[in-house]
């Protein structure tokens, strides 16, 4: 598993926890990446102060000025950075968290599941809903392109074989990542893309986060557009699943953050001015604003854990899909939303 | 070309007002963003949208660098008798496309 230095040297991060419990905030936490403030301008390079007590975050917050020198040169930035567009924030705002009691992680009963829909802002919600104004109706339509296109080697395109998607693809994205013989673990929906390229159609495998990738894949989790997720209930799944669950569950990163202590013990609040959801993969690949084009589910926790300092799971790793297996069983029932609209 | 996405109603009263939405894939690259290598990348954006009603020109936007990605451009007209229209977008590197839609009044 891949973490940060405070998890690997336990007893500095102890005594970075008591310095902390002393003062009673913590540590520095770049906001940027979880939150993009594209649709309010005036709010990034916010600096806030946040204290956390009794599981709640308080806001303390100040702005000021932004740290240009933590500007990571991430990919999942490159667009943040840009000076005069609303949605740069790669170095915006900044918070002071004091992170001291254990998360007590305990799962979203289905029934209290709601999407990152209901928590974002109403405008963004109407871009969503209307075809003619989600920009990521842009990539379904290339995707819809792509789905008919021959390939080069005289080989078949995907509805050669596939068919209709309206109908062949129907519930595909709401049951993935699937099972996958072949390797004997989980597959997610962008290797099985890949694997018919390469294997049915003869071609190189679209890049990880590429136009085409993301355009078939939204193509495609679009035929499950309103039906719920349903996990494969294959027990062989039922490892990875765990695993995924220990990691959401596990302290990573300089802050020693859990992903649980934000999307199961404090969705609902606010960090800095974005809402914290609960965190569910319903919408991929979707359109982010501070992104401002569509990306997948792996970037999202890229950015997650950029901004819990953490060393984010490289694109394809096992770690990213276990952690994503385990996701979609969390949001289970929830519709599928692609292409979603987020902040 | 790009990829553009128009809607317009499918039919119209005369003298009715409609709302016709645009939306174009672009990357508006502002020139001032600096690349993975460091170096700034150049600029690429569209400057210009115009609508044209049976050729007569019914509305026009200018766009700038501040011009988020993907521009999406809504704007209203008075439907007076069936025709075309056009939408044409204009930036850097000559970007120059045209799109057409038919406007169905009875
Ligand atoms: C030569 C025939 C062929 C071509 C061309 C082809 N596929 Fe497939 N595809 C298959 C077969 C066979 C399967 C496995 C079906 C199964 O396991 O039930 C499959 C499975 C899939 C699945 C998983 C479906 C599921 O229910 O789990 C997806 C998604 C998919 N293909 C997408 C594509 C895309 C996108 C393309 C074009 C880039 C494509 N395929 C091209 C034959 C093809
Ligand atoms: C400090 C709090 C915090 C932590 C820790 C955190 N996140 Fe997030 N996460 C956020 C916020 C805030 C957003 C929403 C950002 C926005 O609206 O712009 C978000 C968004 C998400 C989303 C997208 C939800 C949607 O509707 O599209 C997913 C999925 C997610 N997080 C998963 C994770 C995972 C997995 C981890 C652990 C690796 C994690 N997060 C750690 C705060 C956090």
């Amino acid at each position: 598993m891949s973490v940060g230095w405070a998890q690997k040297v336990p007893a500095l991060r102890r005594k970075t926890e008591f310095r902390l419990m002393m003062s009673g905030m913590a540590l520095i936490i770049n906001l940027a990446s979880f939150r993009g403030c594209a649709a309010e301008p005036g709010i990034h390079r916010r600096r806030a102060l946040l204290i956390w007590r009794r599981r709640r975050l308080w806001i303390l917050g100040s702005p000021s000025a932004p740290r240009n020198e933590d500007a990571v040169s991430h990919p999942d930035h490159d667009r943040s950075t840009r000076p005069g567009k609303g949605a740069e924030v790669a170095f915006g705002a900044w918070l002071l968290v004091g992170i001291m009691t254990t998360a007590s992680a305990t799962e979203i009963p289905p029934a209290e599941r709601r999407s990152g829909y209901d928590t974002m802002g109403a405008e963004t919600q109407a871009m969503q809903r209307d075809d003619t104004t989600n920009p990521g109706m842009l990539w379904v339509q290339d995707g819809a392109d792509l789905w008919e296109k021959v390939p080069s080697q005289a080989k078949l395109a995907c509805a050669g074989c596939h068919g209709d998607a309206t109908q062949a693809m129907r519930g595909v994205a709401a049951r993935y990542p699937a099972f996958d013989e072949r390797s004997g673990g989980p597959i997610d929906l962008e290797t099985r893309i890949n694997r018919c390229r390469t294997d049915n159609q003869s071609e190189a495998p679209y890049a990880q986060e590429s136009r085409e990738l993301l355009a078939v894949m939204a193509y495609v989790a679009t035929q499950s557009r309103g039906l719920p997720i349903t996990p494969v209930p294959d027990p062989r799944l039922g490892a990875a699943r765990e695993r995924g669950r220990a990691l959401f569950t596990a302290r990573m990163g300089q802050l020693g953050l859990t992903c649980a202590a934000c999307h199961d013990d404090n969705h609902g609040h606010k960090l800095g001015a974005a809402t914290i959801p609960q965190g569910h993969p319903n919408g991929y690949p979707l359109y982010r604003l501070e992104w401002q084009g569509l990306g997948s589910v792996q970037r999202r926790l890229r950015n997650c854990m950029t901004g819990m300092r953490a060393e984010p799971f490289a694109a394809g790793s096992s770690e990213a899909l276990d952690l994503e297996l385990y996701l979609m069983s969390r949001a289970a029932p929830l519709p599928i939303e692609t292409p979603a609209v987020r902040p | 070309m790009a990829r553009t996405l128009i809607n317009v109603p499918k039919s119209a009263k005369p003298g009715e007002v409609v709302t016709i939405k645009t939306l174009i894939s672009h990357p508006m690259e502002t020139g001032f963003r600096p690349g993975a290598d460091g170096r700034i990348k150049p600029r690429d954006i569209l400057t210009e949208f115009v609508c044209a009603y049976d050729g007569e020109e019914v509305f026009r936007a200018e766009m700038f660098p501040a011009t988020a990605a993907n521009p999406y451009v809504s704007f209203t007209l008075k439907a007076e008798r069936t025709g075309t229209l056009t939408f044409t977008w204009r930036g850097d590197n000559g970007f120059d496309q045209t799109e057409t839609a038919t406007l169905n009044v009875a």
